[in-house]
């Protein structure tokens, strides 16, 4: 018998006045017995609407009947069919908007609690199993990954386990990322990303750091003089959106990615980095998607009072629905139908106030989204010494400058088929270089069809 | 990997190292830049190359030492390696149909002029170099340049070799005296460059500087290095580092170079504090 609580059994949170003092992760998993009163709460239904919620399609209700068993291992496994990043996906998965809001729980109560079980399950694999990861018999072909963001660490692994000789080239020093320099450690610990990365690494895959493609090598060098019968471009997206107002320039303005990265990837916030970043008493983050409340929370971990600004209200965040209950845990003030309209500066031009204005929403417009509208006379001021625009990113251009042939549409994204194929055959493209910023696991889940393209593509040019 | 072969100091505060990174010495092109780190927790920072051996596998790097991360680059010598060098990235300074031209280089600006020199020099374009800097005992260079230009003139600003004064002076002179460049490149100091292209604008001669501004990852993912050309926000690293002298807001650029000078100073003392004491012991 089901337990039939309405509620998710809660996770265990750092205490939120802790959080303002620390980067360690904030969300701390389940316990066994956790697990097993919310793995209880799956009616294990016949049709089972989450897995098609899922963008990788895991079996989702015998992942779960696994843990009711209290066979974690076996449960993982089951996960690790479908998905190469469980711990990953645990963590950053929008579950609200995939596999939970389909869960046939959700429509009279709160939905089994996927990602939680998700994650516990990959926990206790990465705390209690060896990883016994080995390459498998080659067979002879080789592929190049561009990016080891999610979709080139996952398409990189289907292959590798299909016997391709993969390398995976990256532009910064290490490996993992919007995983290492986009999302902060205490949401995703950088060893969590290690870990997955050092398992292709067991699997064969090789993996080539401070290398830029379109620069160092490009890719017709690839596959013309370095034997790479095909090419996986997941460079993701890594151009970062301006508001275009006045001030925007001003010493204290950053983008949430160069923000970001000097914190995680560079490790800024601990006094051994001679990264340096500013440490503001008030930031105004402006944008409403996970980067902002990314960037939010690590300006309060710096020690700064906080200000969302979003020119829609709660209800259109696009934030996962827990990173925004954490930053509001967390003391961050979300200021909602606001918009940035100027940036103040004093003489020496750092950045002193914000000018905002208020606005309306419009009735929805013909793509159902409602406009924001400006209210006359509605300007004031905020105070504040740094501003941190999040407000997207577009594809990364340096690949699609260097390589002759590469169709993009209108918005830098590469344009592919339904096989994730490009314009130039063998070259195939996936996760944000082709949406724009997306979520990691449409990525991963675009990672896989491109490997298994890949796959069909080599096998039949060599039969 | 990333192995120095050969360090030579050029002044007291300037050092030059070959750097072995065949895949980047394979593809460098004037004007490119690198990002290195010196060690597992160093800062990323960028520096224009100043020349390569394709048939060695090397990269030229030349640095003052301004900061932490550049005094430690400074302590490694030959036979130790660098972290992480990674390139070439950047456009590579346009060179194609010069026929004459005039190089105007400041302090350890040259180093990033002089690969430019050479090359028009191979193209056996008319080079005039003016290069500049604080005194004698800072003049970097002079061989090179002196091989690579048709004529050169150093200035220093205290007059302890070469012209005393400042380099937009024998500019002018040679604009003045319808010199006919093709084209200026000016490589220094943001004050330099802001100079320089006050000097050649009444004359209309197309000037190009190369930008050097805070960056973090170097390949347009930060957007750290932004400045604004000709009224629109432009990256350094991936629509420069050269840029069209006439439309760059060089009074933002500068403000925004000295956002953590006081970090940086900090940095750099704390750093000379430690190794001082270290050594001591």
């Amino acid at each position: 018998m089901a337990n039939m609580s309405p509620k998710k059994q809660p996770m265990l949170l750092l205490n939120a006045e802790d959080r303002a003092e620390t980067f360690a992760e904030v969300a701390l998993g389940y316990s066994e017995n956790e697990a097993q009163i919310e793995a209880s709460r799956c009616l294990n239904c016949k049709n089972s609407p989450c897995v098609g919620g899922c963008p990788v399609n895991i079996q989702i209700p015998d992942f779960i009947k696994l843990i009711t068993e209290g066979n974690y291992e076996g449960a993982y496994q089951k996960i690790a069919e479908e998905s190469a990043l469980p711990a990953v996906c645990g963590r950053v998965c929008p579950q609200e908007r995939q596999c939970e809001k389909v869960c046939v729980r959700g429509i009279k109560a709160e939905p089994v609690a996927i990602g939680r079980l998700e994650r516990f399950v990959a926990d206790y694999h990465n705390n209690h199993m060896t990883d016994n990861k080995m390459p498998v018999e080659p067979n002879g072909h080789k592929v190049a990954v561009i990016g080891s963001g999610p979709s080139g660490l996952t398409c990189a692994g289907e292959l590798a386990k299909k016997g391709y000789d993969v390398t995976i080239f990256e532009a910064l020093h290490i490996a993992g990322g919007v995983l290492v320099y986009g999302i902060p450690e205490f949401r995703l610990p950088k060893k969590t990303v290690q870990k997955e990365v050092d398992g292709l690494r067991k699997m064969g895959v090789k993996i080539k750091t401070n290398t830029i493609i379109g620069k160092t090598f490009t890719i017709d060098e690839l596959m013309n003089e370095d034997g790479f019968e095909a090419v996986f471009i997941g460079s993701g997206a890594g151009l970062p959106k301006f508001m275009n107002i006045p001030g925007e320039n001003a010493r204290g303005v950053y983008s949430a990615n160069e923000f970001l990265t000097r914190i995680n990837l560079m490790k800024a916030y601990q006094p051994d980095s001679p990264t340096p970043i500013i440490r503001p008493k008030r930031a105004i983050i402006v944008g409403g998607g996970n980067v902002a409340m990314d960037a939010a929370r690590c300006a309060k971990r710096l020690g700064s009072e906080v200000y969302v600004l979003y020119r829609r209200t709660r209800a259109e965040l696009p934030a996962r629905k827990e990173e925004v209950e954490h930053a509001i845990e967390e003391g961050i003030v979300f200021g909602f139908l606001t918009n940035p309209i100027k940036i103040n500066t004093d003489e020496f031009d750092n950045v002193k106030s914000v000018t905002c204005q208020n606005v309306n929403l419009s009735e929805p417009d013909a793509t159902g989204r409602a406009r924001p509208v400006p209210i006359e006379n509605s300007e004031f001021d905020i105070k504040a010494d740094a501003v941190i625009m999040a407000l997207g990113t577009s594809p990364n251009p340096l690949i699609k400058s260097t390589t002759e042939g590469l169709d993009t549409n209108n918005r830098g994204g590469i344009t592919v088929d339904e096989k994730e194929e490009t314009s130039i055959p063998g070259v195939f493209a996936g996760g944000d270089a082709v949406t724009g910023a997306a979520t990691v696991i449409l990525a991963m889940g675009a990672g896989k069809r491109a490997a298994k393209s890949i796959d069909d593509y080599i096998q039949s040019k060599n039969k | 990997m990333y192995e120095i072969m050969d360090k030579r100091e050029l002044n007291p505060t300037v050092t030059m190292m070959d750097i072995y990174a065949p895949d980047v010495a394979a593809k460098a092109k004037p004007g490119q830049f690198i990002i290195l780190r010196v060690n597992s927790i160093g800062e990323r920072i960028p520096l224009t190359i100043a020349g390569c051996s394709k048939k060695d596998g090397t990269v030229k790097i030349i640095f003052q030492i301004v900061g932490a991360t550049t005094l430690y680059l400074n302590r490694l010598n030959k036979g130790d390696r660098l972290c992480d060098f990674a390139g070439p990235l950047g456009r590579p300074t346009e060179l194609d149909g010069l026929k004459k031209v005039c190089i105007v280089g400041g302090g350890v600006g040259c180093a990033i002029a002089m690969p430019v020199a050479q090359k028009l020099h191979e193209m056996h374009c008319t080079v005039h170099s003016i290069i500049g800097f604080r005194n004698k005992d800072l003049v970097i260079l002079e061989d090179e340049f002196t091989a690579a230009s048709d004529k050169l003139t150093i200035v220093t600003d205290d007059g302890s070799y070469g012209e005393k004064g400042v380099v937009t002076e024998p500019l002018k002179r040679a604009l003045e005296n319808g010199e006919g460049y093709d084209e200026v490149i000016a490589i220094g100091p943001l004050v330099m460059m802001k100079f320089v292209v006050a000097t050649t604008k009444p004359y209309n001669v197309k000037t190009v500087v190369s930008m050097n501004p805070i960056m973090v990852d170097g390949t347009g993912m930060c957007g750290g290095c932004r400045l604004t050309v000709g009224g629109k926000t432009r990256f350094a690293c991936v629509d420069g580092p050269d840029f069209d002298g006439f439309e760059v807001d060089f009074d933002e650029a500068m403000k925004r170079g000295s956002m953590y000078r006081d970090d940086e100073k900090h940095a750099y003392e704390e750093n000379c504090r430690l190794l001082n004491s270290k050594e001591a012991q």
